[in-house]
């Protein structure tokens, strides 16, 4: 589904990804951990499209595409979505009107018959469902004045209506109390199928306690140094980020950090 | 020897307006004020950049351009009287093709009890009297020069009487429309506006094209609002793409009188307005919501001033303004808080969104305070759109036009809220989403 090769990126000059290698199946749960400043959310970023990352070196391609040479608005309708670490907050723009307006858009792309009110509402009413987000956040502005645990928990409502092929998962557990994580979790694994794939991208072995991922992989300056099972995230925990950096004396100064 | 200046073919082609036949002409006092009128701005010409006024919108360009002295075949022009719809709109109606009053168009049958409702041509010919004092206004700035040549060239309008207490419950709708013509017209309409003490008035001022055409439009509306009496006044320009709308609002007030204007520009390619509120009666209120979305080379001038002359008055002006591509938008918004109008409340807020980097918007919040005891704010920004909302909403996959369009939209919409007529606050907003590249 998703074959990132090589990969090098470089934000305001400075080279942030320096040869990221990862292969993502269909129905497979991907953790990518690592330290502050590993390259975590660039990696996030690249993938949706955001401006201001230059991609130096390597490949993306999804469904045997070339994802780096589409537009944000494509890759969404192409079936990648990224739920945000920061989630911006939308003045005057209505939550459902937003994202009705983005399902029809990629539906559009897609050569799909949009939906309209009545069908989208029953959809909304299905997902809400499985979110347990009150609907009365639908009805305010994207995401404005939301608490810090209401904006991530739209993000994977969002996610839910949109029904992407590929989600990444940008620090969806930071800022989040324990019940929030839960709720965001279990929202998340409600997801989970065969034909949709996961990149959960975290600083913290935590959410993983609720996320079973099937892989794990630790990026450490800009690369993934260390690949294994869920295991692998347990040792971290136990032995810091450091103990990836013991094993591989070139990171030792980016791991004490 | 000194030179004579270069010949300006605008004023040039005012040569033989005094001569002109208009309603009301044979008039003594009104030939005099017209004549007068038509003498100052043939001496004073059209203003310069240097005119504080005119600072930002220069006129040179309208200088060089010959108008014909209105449109003798305005009263044969075919509309559509659907075209001058507007949803939910269903009261009277006085319409307007090319400045002249079109009875065909308009809807005058069913007058609610305490409404007078008349084109100034008509009045003209009864009963003039009554409006001796307002059209005979002489004009003294020099920033006035459109008053004063509307002053002299006006022969239509709208004047509109609200009986003291009446309460008008179906929206008044005042529609102008433009329509080509034998070559480039300069139409002129005055309107005179009252609403009696204790009443209240729903206006609506609809400005439309049937089709593109280069006329000049003018219009001097004077507006009082007694004691006690409510107005609300909407206000949808969508003028001919490529015509030049030059209006000049005064408004009134009495003692708890209030006013409420909601002012959407999106026609035009020259357009000024002034609007000068005076609020003479103790615990007056008046209110402005505007929007302005320009594109392509259009310029609109907005000037907005606003006087605190009585205790405990209060105004509160919000104001967005959208240019893209190579616009121009101008908004000056000036408060005076006079001598004793102790306890008053006024604020200002303009915030304004560039779309290109063409594009400009000059903003200038004034605030003089005289008085004792008031509550003052003001405020005034110019930006751009959020990039990172922008990208958000194009990671959920709508496209860029559409993102830019829904941030737009969002940016401008908070003003029209209060907008009391449901369906006619979705018109704005159609109309707003419409004209946005």
């Amino acid at each position: 589904m998703l074959k990132i090769e090589n990969l090098h990126a470089r934000v305001e000059g400075k080279d942030i990804l320096k040869g990221l290698t990862l292969t993502v199946n269909p129905g497979e749960v991907h953790a990518i951990m690592g330290p502050n400043g590993a390259g975590k959310s660039t990696l996030g970023n690249v993938l949706s499209g955001r401006d201001g990352y230059e991609v130096t070196a390597g490949s993306v391609l999804f469904e045997g595409h070339d994802l780096l040479a589409q537009e944000p608005e494509d890759r969404a309708a192409a079936g990648v979505f990224l739920a945000f670490q920061y989630p911006v907050e939308i003045p005057g723009v209505n939550n459902t009107y937003f994202l009705r307006a983005a399902l029809n858009a990629q539906r559009k792309r897609r050569g799909e018959a949009e939906l309209d009110s009545m069908q989208f509402l029953k959809l909304v009413r299905e997902k809400l469902k499985i979110m347990q987000i009150s609907d009365e956040l639908l009805h305010r502005a994207v995401n404005e004045g939301f608490s810090g645990g209401e904006k991530k928990r739209n993000e994977i409502f969002q996610m839910a209506v949109l029904e992407p092929k590929l989600a990444i998962l940008d620090e969806t557990d930071s800022g989040l109390d324990i019940d929030a994580l839960k709720q965001v979790a279990q929202g998340v694994n409600a997801l989970r199928s065969p034909d949709r794939a996961f990149l959960v991208i975290t600083h913290y072995q935590r959410l993983l306690d609720y996320i079973e991922p099937d892989f794990v992989h630790v990026l450490a300056d800009g690369r993934i140094v260390e690949s294994g099972d869920k295991t692998l995230a347990l040792k971290l925990e136990e032995h810091g980020y450091a103990w990836v950096a013991e094993r591989d004396p070139a990171l030792a100064g980016e791991a004490s950090t | 020897m000194s030179q004579s200046p270069a010949p300006v073919p605008f004023i040039d082609a005012l040569r033989d307006a005094a001569d002109l036949r208009l309603p009301g002409s044979g008039l003594a006092w009104l030939d005099a004020a017209r004549r007068e009128n038509l003498e100052a701005f043939i001496a004073a010409g059209l203003p310069d950049t240097r005119a504080e006024a005119w600072k930002y919108t220069a006129l040179r360009a309208l200088g060089q351009r010959r108008f014909a002295l209105g449109d003798a075949q305005a009263t044969g022009h075919l509309v559509d009287p659907h075209a001058l719809a507007l949803p939910g709109i269903d009261g009277p109606r006085l319409v307007f093709v090319n400045g002249v009053f079109r009875a065909d168009l308009s809807r005058l049958e069913t007058l609610s009890q305490g409404l007078t409702l008349q084109p100034l041509s008509k009045v003209l010919q009864n009963d003039p009297e009554p409006l001796r004092f307002a059209l005979s206004r002489h004009y003294r700035e020099a920033g006035d020069a459109f008053a004063r040549l509307n002053a002299a060239l006006a022969g239509d309008g709208v004047v509109l009487r609200v009986a003291p207490g009446a309460r008008i419950g179906k929206p008044v709708h005042l529609c102008f429309v433009g329509t080509p013509a034998q070559g480039d017209v300069a139409w002129h309409v005055r309107n005179v506006i009252e609403v009696g003490e204790g009443a209240e008035l729903n206006l609506v001022e609809h400005h439309l094209a049937t089709a593109s055409h280069k006329h000049l439009g003018t219009l001097v509306s004077d507006i009082v609002v007694h004691d006690g009496a409510k107005l609300h006044h909407a206000l949808l320009q969508n003028a001919g793409e490529e015509s030049t709308l030059i209006r000049r609002g005064s408004v009134h007030l009495g003692a708890k009188a209030q006013a409420m204007m909601h002012v959407l520009e999106i026609g035009g390619t020259l357009v000024r307005h002034d609007l000068h509120a005076e609020l003479r009666g103790d615990g007056a209120r008046f209110d402005t919501r505007g929007v302005f979305v320009l594109r392509g080379r259009q310029h609109i001038d907005t000037q907005l001033s606003i006087r605190h002359q009585a205790l405990n008055t209060a105004s509160e002006s919000i104001w967005r303004g959208v240019a893209d591509e190579r616009a121009r938008g101008v908004f000056r918004g000036a408060i005076v808080v006079a001598e004793g109008a102790d306890g008053s409340d006024a604020s200002l807020n303009n915030k304004n969104l560039l779309l290109s980097p063409l594009a400009e918007i000059d903003t200038k919040p004034e605030l003089e305070i005289y008085a004792d005891e008031v509550k003052a704010a003001h405020g005034a920004t110019v930006g751009q759109l959020d990039e990172r909302a922008l990208f958000y909403l194009r990671s959920r996959g709508l496209p860029r036009a559409e993102a830019r369009a829904l941030l737009t939209a969002a940016f401008c919409r908070a003003v029209f809220t209060a907008l009391p007529n449901e369906t006619l606050r979705d018109h704005f907003s159609d109309a707003l989403l419409a004209h946005l590249p």
